[in-house]
């Protein structure tokens, strides 16, 4: 038996960030503590960076058409290239916000030993010692290796095994957090329990797709002629476990506790990434293996739409947790980014890109702004209501976060009102009039829970004891970046537009 | 003529002022002000070579630029005026400097923010206006609201009503707004569809003579579902009657320099794309829905007639007023005909006069006296005589005295109805004689009879706030007297709009 061939080439993005993982475990294992943390940096940025170049170079010598790689487990085509771009962006921007650290130099938003039990003499002894753990680094650097091959995945196996690759470091990231610990290891069991019980949806649903197609491979799927029902119960349990990940109702239970209780760089690396990779799944599924039973899937999908537009915007206007309030908000937003996918065009994909990649840079900004409105203890300050008058006392803060609110909106100027402008359109093209109507709707409903904050920020009496704003120069760079570019998409999109549109056909 | 950034800069003009101003050090207050005014000025002076560049036996769009924009969603950079957008540019640039000077001590410590947000919602109408493109048009009309509510919120005399105003404000505009991006949406795909079009496209000139020429025709069903999308936003911005209901309480709750921007220049854009947009892109359904218009803008005359007769704050009654002129206005459209038209589109323009003179007028006597309720006041014309008798020539103006300005519009637009419309007009009519009774009654409450204990100490008109009232009363009169010029400009580009939609009605 002659062994598969691998392109090494090909996959270089995703090889560069898992040999930075590798070496990240063994930095943490065997470098002195003071080395650690400059190290992890150098090395997450670094790799980022050289990954990103890898990337830069496929897409310039790729023909538009793209290509397969180790025996059609993997998509090198430009779709792929876009998210792994994308992800790798958000990725080095999230490193930043991980990255930020407190006076004694432990990691800012990370708990210095996450074995000890939270409460107990342990941790106090770990805290006063100063010790410091940076695990979270090469952590993310599994967790983005994961997603980078999620959404580039051309079989079915290839995407389990992305699937599993992202999320057991994201299981363990969500727990780190240095306060509220037990509220942050609530989250991180929750999303654990739900999401291995997703991941066995997921698995069946392979397994009878299997069963229909006789073959794992997405273009084989479609050229399938095998068992109707067998197909449709294996793309209904195949989708719970994508829904899942990104968040649609009504698999999204769990991202509300999961985003409160996550460290906040997490969050926003979670909200932001997780939800590039899952739909390039999700886009990469439908469009690929399943055109042909469109019949049958998009009714449904156009459903979980709706629902999840509704459930989203609903449900965030009785929020008064600031995560909380955006964990909704990006619920909805699947819902709107589902209208793209549900299109069925080519359209559909690129805006679809589009938006995760607009929404993935708000995001990251308004997250990167909750991290640093702290209360006079040194904690996060998350009740919204407590955020009254911050905009007045700190107007660079209050601008750009009511920037991403609106943005959020899909506010024109902003790349918010872009994004939904080019996934309605999609949808329209593609017959689906009803949903762009639903989420005009919807947006109207939900731009009273954005101005609700920005009329908090800027036209209510600050209360006693106001939360203060502490911006680290990484942070501050960060959220000048992510406004710069929401800004930017809104009023000049076209060069991302003419990017994305060039990257609207998946190899078949 | 392409390659002239006259539009350019014209929009951008405000905008950097409103930029730099903005970026001024708080220590520097007075000079923002300065600063801001020289820039509503320059606008001003550009306008003024823009009127006098502008040929009304020309073309119908003059000064076009046309860029690339976003070619993606088929939008671009398109740019120029007709007639009537002229005319709106013209009130813009006259009114904006007035209103700075108006609201000279208004922004308080914030004073750079709030003249950066004045100019920014110049620059964003007079984009508006100037838009040929309708997605390019759509953007403006919602941008504008975010420093509208700003400026509604964070500068009224009561806090915590300013702001609730300010989110009432917005959450009606967005929704309009929204259900008007389904409609955008919804024309890009029938652009897309058409075999006229080739390829979806927003460039507003190509589609109306596409919809004029029978090239696009819409099915009766997508025709009528686009032109309520549309129609919908604007009467929300006009507003008409059911939904002016956030338009009093905006009013009155922002300072009366934001007000007057709001009602005179920024709602002008709703009535302006009802003019612009639904009648040339939707000819068909614009007929089809032409009754049920022109009643609820016959009901809002007489309706908010009514309610201004009813009100005992000062600001409250003329923002009454002012739905019930719009009220006006949206009519003059709908009936659609020439003097209708015409008319409405001078109204357009005498309106923001007449009511920017009131507003600001009983604005300076309400910060001198700080109460707007009308009971307060009593015999002002004995200490305060410029003051009373300006306000009385803007009343005077407000129920249409032959003479003034809104007479001749008002008169055109009744006369445009009456040729289709007998029994409208005559309910119309009565809004005459309700106007005569709200602004005359109101007049002799709070000016005449005996001076009223807390009015003795009031003061007159200072020099400042004469340099404001003295241009509008002028306007008054030379548009009462003499509105050749603006009619002159106006009528090409309204026989225009309305020769195509009833040629198209006549198929």
């Amino acid at each position: 038996m002659t062994p598969p061939s691998v392109e090494y080439g090909l996959l270089s993005p995703m090889l560069i960030v898992l040999g930075i993982a590798v070496v990240g475990v063994l930095v943490e294992a065997f470098a002195p503590r003071a080395a650690r943390y400059p190290s992890q940096m150098v090395l997450a940025i670094g790799g980022q960076i050289g990954a990103l170049a890898a990337v830069t170079t496929q897409w310039l010598q790729l023909n538009s058409s793209g290509r397969v790689a180790v025996v059609g487990a993997v998509a090198v085509d430009r779709p792929a290239l876009f998210l792994q771009g994308t992800l790798l962006l958000i990725g080095l921007l999230a490193t930043l916000l991980i990255g930020q650290r407190i006076p004694s130099g432990g990691l800012a938003a990370f708990t210095p030993q996450a074995s000890s039990v939270p409460g107990s003499v342990a941790e106090k002894d770990a805290d006063s010692a100063g010790a410091v753990q940076t695990e979270v680094f090469p952590l993310a650097m599994f967790a983005l290796a994961g997603m980078m091959l999620f959404g580039v995945a051309d079989d079915l196996l290839a995407l389990f095994v992305g699937l599993e690759v992202l999320s057991l470091p994201l299981y363990l990231m969500c727990a780190l957090a240095r306060r509220r610990r037990l509220m942050s290891q609530e989250a991180s069991l929750k999303y654990f329990l739900l999401g291995a019980f997703s991941s066995a949806f997921f698995l069946y649903g392979i397994a009878l797709l299997y069963g229909y197609a006789g073959t794992l491979s997405l273009t084989g799927i479609a050229s399938a002629s095998g068992s109707h029902a067998m197909a449709l119960v294996g793309i209904a349990l195949l989708s719970v476990g994508l829904l899942f990940k990104v968040g649609a109702a009504p698999f999204h239970s769990w991202v509300p506790d999961v985003y409160q209780g996550a460290p906040t760089p997490i969050t926003a690396y979670m909200a932001a990434a997780t939800k590039i990779a899952a739909f390039g799944a999700l886009l990469r599924v439908f469009y690929v293996a399943l055109p042909a039973l469109a019949t049958d899937w998009r009714p449904v999908l156009s459903a979980v739409s709706v629902l999840t537009m509704a459930v989203g915007t609903l449900i965030a206007i009785a929020q008064n947790e600031v995560k909380r309030m955006l964990a909704y908000s990006s619920v909805a937003h699947t819902g709107f980014i589902l209208t793209g996918v549900v299109a069925l065009n080519s359209a559909g994909l690129s805006g679809s890109l589009f938006y995760l990649f607009a929404y993935g840079f708000s995001t990251l900004g308004a997250f990167a702004v909750v991290s640093v409105v702290r209360e006079s203890a040194g904690d996060e300050e998350n009740d919204l209501r407590r955020w009254a008058g911050l905009g007045r006392r700190y107007p660079f803060i209050g601008v750009v976060f009511a920037l991403f609110l609106l943005a959020f909106a899909g506010i024109p100027l902003t790349s918010g009102f872009v994004s939904k402008f080019a996934v309605f359109k999609a949808a329209a093209v593609g017959g689906a009039p009803e949903l762009v109507v639903i989420g005009v709707i919807a947006s109207a409903v939900a731009a009273y829970f954005y101005v609700r904050v920005i009329v908090l920020m800027f036209f209510t009496e600050a209360p006693e004891d106001a939360p203060v704003v502490q911006v680290g120069a990484l942070s501050r760079a960060m959220i000048v970046l992510t406004a710069v570019v929401t800004l930017l998409l809104g009023a000049v999109p076209q060069p991302l537009l003419n990017l994305v549109d060039s990257a609207g056909q998946f190899v078949r | 003529m392409t390659g002239m950034w006259w539009l350019t800069t014209l929009w951008a003009l405000p905008m950097i002022g409103g930029a730099v101003v903005i970026l001024l050090p708080s220590s520097a207050r007075e000079l923002a002000r300065w600063v801001a005014l020289g820039v509503s000025l320059a606008v001003l002076a550009l306008v003024v070579v823009l009127a006098v560049r502008f040929d009304p036996a020309g073309p119908r769009y003059q000064f076009v630029e046309n860029h690339r924009w976003v070619p993606s969603f088929g939008t671009g950079y398109i740019l120029g005026l007709d007639g009537v957008a002229l005319a709106l540019v013209v009130l813009t640039a006259v009114l904006v400097p007035l209103l700075i000077i108006a609201g000279w001590r208004d922004g308080g410590a914030q004073g750079p923010s709030y003249l950066a947000l004045i100019l920014a919602v110049q620059s964003m109408v007079l984009i508006s206006l100037a838009a040929l493109d309708i997605l390019l048009f759509y953007v403006f009309f919602e941008a504008m609201l975010i420093p509208m509510y700003f400026l509604i919120g964070g500068f009224g005399a009561d806090r915590a009503a300013a702001s609730k105003a300010a989110v009432k404000f917005l959450l009606y505009n967005l929704f309009g707004g929204l259900i008007m991006l389904a409609a955008v949406i919804g024309l890009y795909v029938v652009t897309a569809d058409s075999p006229a079009m080739g390829a979806g496209t927003f460039d507003f000139r190509a589609i109306a003579d596409a919809v004029s020429t029978g090239q696009l025709q819409l099915s009766p069903a997508v025709g009528n579902a686009l032109f309520g999308g549309f129609m919908f936003a604007f009467a929300v911005k006009a507003p008409l009657w059911p939904l002016h209901r956030w338009l009093p309480d905006a009013a009155v709750q922002s300072t009366p320099a934001t007000a007057v921007l709001m009602m005179a220049v920024m709602d002008k854009v709703g009535t302006f794309g009802m003019l612009r947009y639904c009648l040339l892109l939707f000819p068909a359904a614009s007929m089809t829905f032409r009754p049920l218009i022109i009643t609820l803008a016959v009901i809002g005359i007489v309706y908010g007639a009514i309610v201004a007769i009813g009100q005992t704050d000062i600001m409250r009654l003329i923002s009454y007023t002012s739905i019930s002129h719009f009220g006006f206005i949206i009519l003059g459209i709908f009936v659609m005909t020439d003097q209708g038209q015409s008319g409405s589109a001078l109204y357009m323009v005498n309106h923001g006069i007449s009511t920017a003179a009131l507003f600001l007028i009983a604005g300076f006597l309400v910060a001198r006296r700080g109460s707007r309720d009308i009971a307060d006041y009593g015999g002002v014309q004995t200490v305060a005589p410029v003051l009373a008798g300006c306000f009385l020539i803007a009343g005077l103006a407000t129920l249409s005295l032959p003479g003034l300005a809104p007479f001749i519009s008002e008169f055109l637009v009744l006369v445009g109805t009456f040729v289709h419309y007998p029994i409208f007009a005559a309910f119309a009519a009565t809004a005459l004689v309700l106007s005569a009774i709200y602004i005359l009654w109101m007049y002799q409450r709070m000016m005449t009879g005996p001076v009223s204990p807390e009015s003795r100490t009031l003061g007159d008109l200072v020099p400042r706030e004469l340099a404001v009232v003295v241009p509008l009363i002028a306007l008054l009169l030379v548009l009462g007297i003499y509105p050749k010029p603006a009619l002159d400009v106006i009528n090409p580009a309204v026989s225009h709009t309305s020769t195509s939609s009833a040629e198209r009605a006549l198929k």
